[in-house]
């Protein structure tokens, strides 16, 4: 039989989430955790995130992808957490039998506790049905991000974007700094997905026009992409025949949506939002499967990475409890449900066994809002808790706080968004 | 002169409205002249205002191929802002440049362009 390892904690994936949460169990007395990353180093996609602007909220100044990195690496090695890089974990279970390979051969380690922090994939041209011919020059926008910066390619000279989210608007700035002519963005939603100071500082400065209610509606060339046939959509995001418009290019970029990559989690038989395609969780970010816990953008995509080292700090925090058995009692369940202008709410379900305190709930509105007034009620229709913010985006994380105490006997709350007054 | 701006400091994306008067750019700010801005949360916004209605500035950041080492780029970044007419002026200097591993965070590429210098925003052994 095979040797199996044991570790304490398994932390699955070395990007912003896995390394916060593996400092966070080590800060909180668990010595004994690893982190498997896939990659030759740590850092995950901030390495390939050379612009600035990460770092204001968690560490008071902005910095790079790569520094804000760095900066959690020097944490991991300050403390001697093992990472076992180029291992790619291949099975998990719900014993917490980790399997992963790497050039040695196969890693087996029965662990504790595991934390997932896998992070998300891309939304591929495969997922669109956009009609037309497969010519080369269709990337989406963080391969062609990562081939640039790390890389070192030029990717192409007359672009097209397709979806504004943040890393859309990002390549359209760096593809311009690299020289290239960015002739368009198109967005099917009637807004931009992507954070508002990315469309000033990466389209605006530029000049870069955004198309709001557009999609590409037809893609050609043989080899090479030649250029693309872009439309306005109505309302039912349905092409409007008299509006298509040719657009000559060499390159289209997608930055049509990311999806958490939870392969492993499903193997695990975890539960998963249909909402946030990823699992559902408690307060502590565990899992429906004992001491499995997520964080970061396997659980829910994020805007920010800072936001993301807080929610693995959570998470961290929840798998040393789990191993030191400090986890109180948990047969008393809360649901916790989206209602009106909500998509979905994280944490899915709350703990609310002799727990004191508050509980953060963090949540996106289902379309652009101005003033909005965020209240969380319980199932008998006792407000718990309200918020008011001037505006609400769906492209930006809203949150509200409850205090665990004052749930009483209900079965479920509701988090629901009204126009203010 | 009334000017709706948006607030790239944080994203938390502000939306501020700032008055310019009427006065030559040397004269701003001085007395009779000075801009007033609404809708900041705070005072970086304030600056980042006045600046973008006087002189605008921005950072860069790119990556640079380090010649001593097989496909390895090392990220960069401009070590202050630089006034945005100047972005495509620092581009070029940025891709001229020609570097050599070891790199640590922080180590100068080019000691002046625009007034500020490029720095090196990864370690490379």
């Amino acid at each position: 039989m095979d040797n199996i390892v044991k570790h304490d904690v398994v932390v699955i994936g070395g990007g912003p989430a896995g390394m916060a949460a593996a400092l966070s169990v080590w800060d909180n007395g668990v010595t004994d955790v690893v982190i498997i990353d896939r990659e030759t180093s740590v850092g995950g996609i901030l390495k390939q995130c050379v612009h600035s602007g990460f770092g204001l909220h968690k560490l008071g100044r902005e910095l790079t992808g790569p520094e804000y990195a760095a900066e959690y690496a020097k944490r991991v090695f300050e403390r001697n957490i093992k990472v076992y890089s180029d291992t790619m974990v291949v099975d998990i279970n719900k014993e917490k039998l980790v399997i992963a390979t790497n050039r040695q051969g196969i890693l087996k380690i029965q662990a504790k506790a595991v934390i997932l922090a896998m992070g998300c994939r891309e939304r591929s041209r495969g997922a669109l049905n956009i009609p037309g011919t497969r010519p080369s020059g269709i990337f989406s926008a963080g391969t062609a991000q990562k081939l640039i910066n790390c890389e070192g390619y030029s990717v192409g000279s007359k672009v097209v974007i397709l979806g504004s989210g943040d890393i859309g608007l990002i390549m359209a700035r760096r593809m311009t700094l690299e020289g290239a002519k960015v002739e368009a963005v198109c967005e099917i939603m009637p807004y931009s997905g992507g954070l508002t100071r990315n469309i000033v500082q990466c389209l605006e400065d530029y000049g870069i026009p955004l198309y709001l209610s557009h999609t590409v509606a037809q893609i050609h060339g043989k080899d090479r992409l030649e250029g693309v046939t872009i439309a306005q959509v109505d309302e039912n995001r349905q092409v409007i025949e008299d509006t298509k418009r040719y657009i000559p290019c060499d390159t289209l970029l997608l930055s049509v949506g990311l999806i958490p990559e939870n392969e492993l989690t499903k193997m695990a038989d975890i539960a998963i939002d249909p909402v946030t395609n990823g699992p559902v969780v408690f307060q502590d970010r565990q899992t429906t499967v004992e001491g499995i816990f997520a964080c970061g953008n396997v659980l829910q995509v994020h805007d920010l990475v800072d936001y993301v080292s807080d929610e693995a700090e959570i998470a961290g925090r929840g798998a040393a409890c789990y191993v030191t058995e400090q986890q109180k009692d948990s047969s008393l369940v809360v649901d916790v449900k989206p209602g009106d202008k909500i998509r979905y709410v994280l944490p899915q379900k709350l703990n609310v066994n002799n727990s004191q305190g508050k509980v953060d709930l963090y949540m996106r509105v289902t379309e652009p809002m101005g003033r909005t007034v965020f209240t969380v009620c319980d199932d008998k229709g006792n407000l718990l808790s309200k918020a008011v913010k001037m505006r609400a985006m769906p492209g930006e994380m809203e949150k509200i706080t409850v205090d665990l105490s004052q749930i009483g006997s209900a079965e479920s709350i509701v988090v629901k968004g009204e126009a203010g007054k | 002169m009334n000017r709706d701006l948006i607030c790239i400091i944080c994203p938390r994306g502000c939306k501020m409205s700032v008055d310019v008067p009427d006065c030559t750019l040397s004269d701003m700010g001085k007395p009779g002249c000075e801009i007033t801005v609404v809708g900041n949360s705070c005072k970086r916004g304030e600056v980042y205002a006045i600046s973008e209605c006087t002189n605008p500035q921005r950072s860069i950041t790119s990556t640079v191929r380090v010649s001593n080492r097989e496909n390895v780029m090392v990220s960069v970044k401009t070590k202050d802002t630089v006034s945005k007419n100047k972005i495509f002026e620092v581009m070029k200097v940025i891709r001229s440049l020609s570097v050599e591993a070891p790199l640590e965070i922080g180590d100068e590429l080019c000691d002046n362009v625009a007034g500020t210098k490029i720095i090196a925003t990864k370690k490379v052994e």
